[in-house]
């Protein structure tokens, strides 16, 4: 009786009706996301003051300043930007491949085995993966292990003997580091494009092929192009997550500091939230150029 | 030589066989029809024509050669699509010119080509859209364009008008079967619509069942049909049974006879050479020019009249009454 009353009043009222659908999720949004988000940027435009050690909370680029005029930092910024460009390209360019298979060539049956198998990974423990990687790539570990097994032990050590990315062992060198982030990662770039693959009608492909295209032709211009918006949502994921990660570079691969690590000691030990805070401000300020960039080439075009 | 032929086409899928046998030859400059209800196996036999499918045995030849393996992309043969399959993130010239640019045609005249395909089609203002700023019918031209672009010798055309409403559908009709006298190339079109099918065709395949029930005119197909199935196919039909043919007729070979051919008879006699039955009139369906009247014979077979309208012919009688119907013996078609 209630209910149907209810029912009776809200119908009719369309906009109360919205307003009061939307209200609790617009609040959650934009108290947690954004309004965390503001407060955030907010704070990198204060500094700290260096003999109190504390935030002087007025308006000021002095942070911004120590973030790039800083070589240290110049530095974590372009290791992390392009371990993340890295990350993401070899994350596209595995993912491609077995994303077309799952959309387009796999029978039932073995697509939903492939979603499963994808998705698998990320239901353990992103702590447990990370550590599990240390030790299949340390010294003794078994990719070593297998390799010096096949007799490629003399391949593993030139490819660690190349200066910057190698080191000791797998699991101290930067090419570790990116094993581990592309494994991580790799689901999140796989599962869009599969999805922006799966919307591309097969009467598309027919048409090409039906006009003079060859296979590689009708890649290039009909697959590709199509994909765009799947690819760029992936790596939207890719670059993100390893820019903000902090854990893998802390677990895994050489000393050099990376972005995440940064905002995890600045806002911790160190005490410097306003530092913290520009630090974190770099990948959204990345991510904006890059989606513009996207954009610009047309990847939404097809949206 | 045939600009198209199969020769015992099979093509099955798993255990259903969409083909069965199928032999066929389209001469140069026809304008063919593929007719049948979905899953008859017409699109099947387009698509081993276009090279998206190749057939499990038999062969496909192409101006007498043999193409059975040859990809899509090596035959001369171009497709307008049921859904169109224009490139949504191309514009509607680049859409027109991509049959030029996949063949490395340089940018500048494959433009030039690409708005006079657009000419043709009347859509040259509508070059730098993108295809979903169109309408259906426009998409469909575009369509045509692009395939027409390449100047193939055979354009096929699965279901070109299905998603089309009706009066745009009409207007195509005519304009299709003008632009194919106009080029003069082989036009193969797949359809379940028997009325596009006679109006637009020289000839027309009837499918059924994977099987090319009977290949002829649109003239011998509506007038001598073969079958039951393509008498009911091809226009509405009585087909009448070998059991009640026998009775009427002397003879034991079913035959179909339209509706246009029966007449309700008003003053009980039936004229010479014409064969009568009687049965219960049992409703009556307004449909504008005519009206169709089911009559039920004593053995319980429903025969279907067509009275006109139109023309000051007698009112029928009310239903639920008996009448005696009749039709001229030349004009049943006995069947096989």
């Amino acid at each position: 009786m209630l209910a149907r009353s209810v029912s009776r009043f809200l119908h009719g009222r369309r906009g109360f009706y919205l307003a009061l659908l939307l209200a609790p999720p617009l609040l959650w949004l934009g108290t947690v996301y954004l309004g965390s988000l503001f407060t955030l940027l907010a704070q990198s435009f204060y500094a700290i003051d260096e003999f109190t050690a504390r935030v002087v909370p007025e308006l000021t680029l002095k942070t911004y300043r120590q973030l790039v005029e800083h070589p240290a930092n110049v530095d974590i910024i372009l290791r992390t930007v392009v371990m993340a460009v890295a990350v993401t390209v070899a994350s596209a360019v595995i993912a491609f491949p077995v994303a077309n298979y799952m959309a387009r060539y796999a029978g039932r049956r073995m697509k939903a085995l492939f979603y499963v198998g994808v998705m698998l990974p990320m239901w353990t423990s992103y702590l447990v993966k990370v550590y599990a990687w240390r030790l299949l790539l340390a010294k003794e570990g078994i990719v070593s292990w297998g390799l010096t097994g096949l007799g490629l032990q003399s391949s593993l050590d030139r490819l660690l003997a190349v200066p910057v990315v190698g080191g000791p062992s797998l699991a101290s060198s930067y090419i570790g580091m990116f094993i581990v982030f592309v494994y991580m990662w790799l689901p999140f770039m796989i599962l869009p494009l599969a999805a922006a693959l799966e919307r591309v009608p097969q009467s598309l492909l027919q048409a090409s092929a039906d006009l003079g295209a060859r296979p590689g032709q009708t890649f290039r211009t009909v697959v590709l192009p199509l994909a765009l918006p799947g690819l760029a949502a992936g790596s939207i994921f890719t670059f993100s997550l390893t820019l903000g990660d902090y854990i893998i570079p802390t677990v895994v691969g050489a000393p050099g500091y990376f972005i995440g690590m940064m905002v995890y000691q600045q806002q911790g030990t160190a005490g410097n939230m306003p530092l913290a805070a520009a630090f974190s401000i770099v990948p959204i300020v990345l991510i904006a150029i890059y989606l513009a960039l996207a954009r610009r080439m047309g990847a939404f075009d097809a949206l | 030589m045939a600009a198209i032929e199969l020769r015992d086409a099979c093509r099955a899928f798993g255990p259903v066989v969409a083909l069965d046998r199928v032999s066929l030859a389209i001469a140069p400059g026809e304008f063919f029809a593929l007719l049948g209800p979905s899953g008859s196996g017409k699109t099947t036999c387009l698509r081993l024509i276009a090279g998206f499918d190749h057939p499990n045995s038999g062969q496909v030849l192409l101006d007498g050669v043999d193409v059975t393996d040859v990809p899509p992309f090596e035959r001369n043969v171009n497709t307008v699509f049921q859904d169109y399959a224009l490139f949504p993130h191309m514009n509607v010239a680049d859409n027109v010119a991509y049959g030029l640019r996949v063949r490395g045609v340089a940018a500048a005249e494959r433009r030039k080509r690409a708005l006079e395909m657009l000419d043709l089609v009347q859509l040259e203002s509508f070059a730098d859209r993108r295809p979903t700023q169109l309408s259906g019918g426009q998409r469909q031209r575009v369509a045509l364009a692009r395939a027409l672009i390449n100047q193939p010798k055979v354009l096929l055309l699965d279901e070109p008008l299905g998603a089309l409403d009706l009066k745009l559908r009409e207007e195509m009709q005519s304009e299709l079967k003008g632009l194919q006298q106009r080029l003069g190339i082989t036009f193969v079109f797949v359809t379940h619509d028997q009325g596009e099918a006679l109006s637009m065709a020289n000839r027309v395949a009837v499918f059924n069942a994977g099987r090319i029930e009977q290949l002829d005119t649109p003239r011998a197909l509506y007038t001598r049909p073969k079958t039951a199935f393509v008498a009911g196919f091809v226009g509405s039909a009585n087909v009448v049974e070998p059991a009640l043919a026998e009775r009427l007729t002397g003879r034991a070979q079913a035959f179909a006879i339209r509706p246009e051919q029966i007449r309700i008879l008003t003053d009980g006699a039936a004229p010479a050479d014409h064969v009568s039955v009687e049965g219960v009139l049992e409703d009556i369906l307004y449909h504008g020019a005519s009206s169709r009247c089911h009559v039920r014979s004593d053995d319980g077979t429903v025969l279907t009249v067509a009275q006109a309208e139109s023309g000051g012919a007698a009112k029928p009688p009310a239903p639920g009454t008996r009448v005696r119907i009749a039709w001229p013996q030349a004009s049943a078609v006995p069947l096989d």
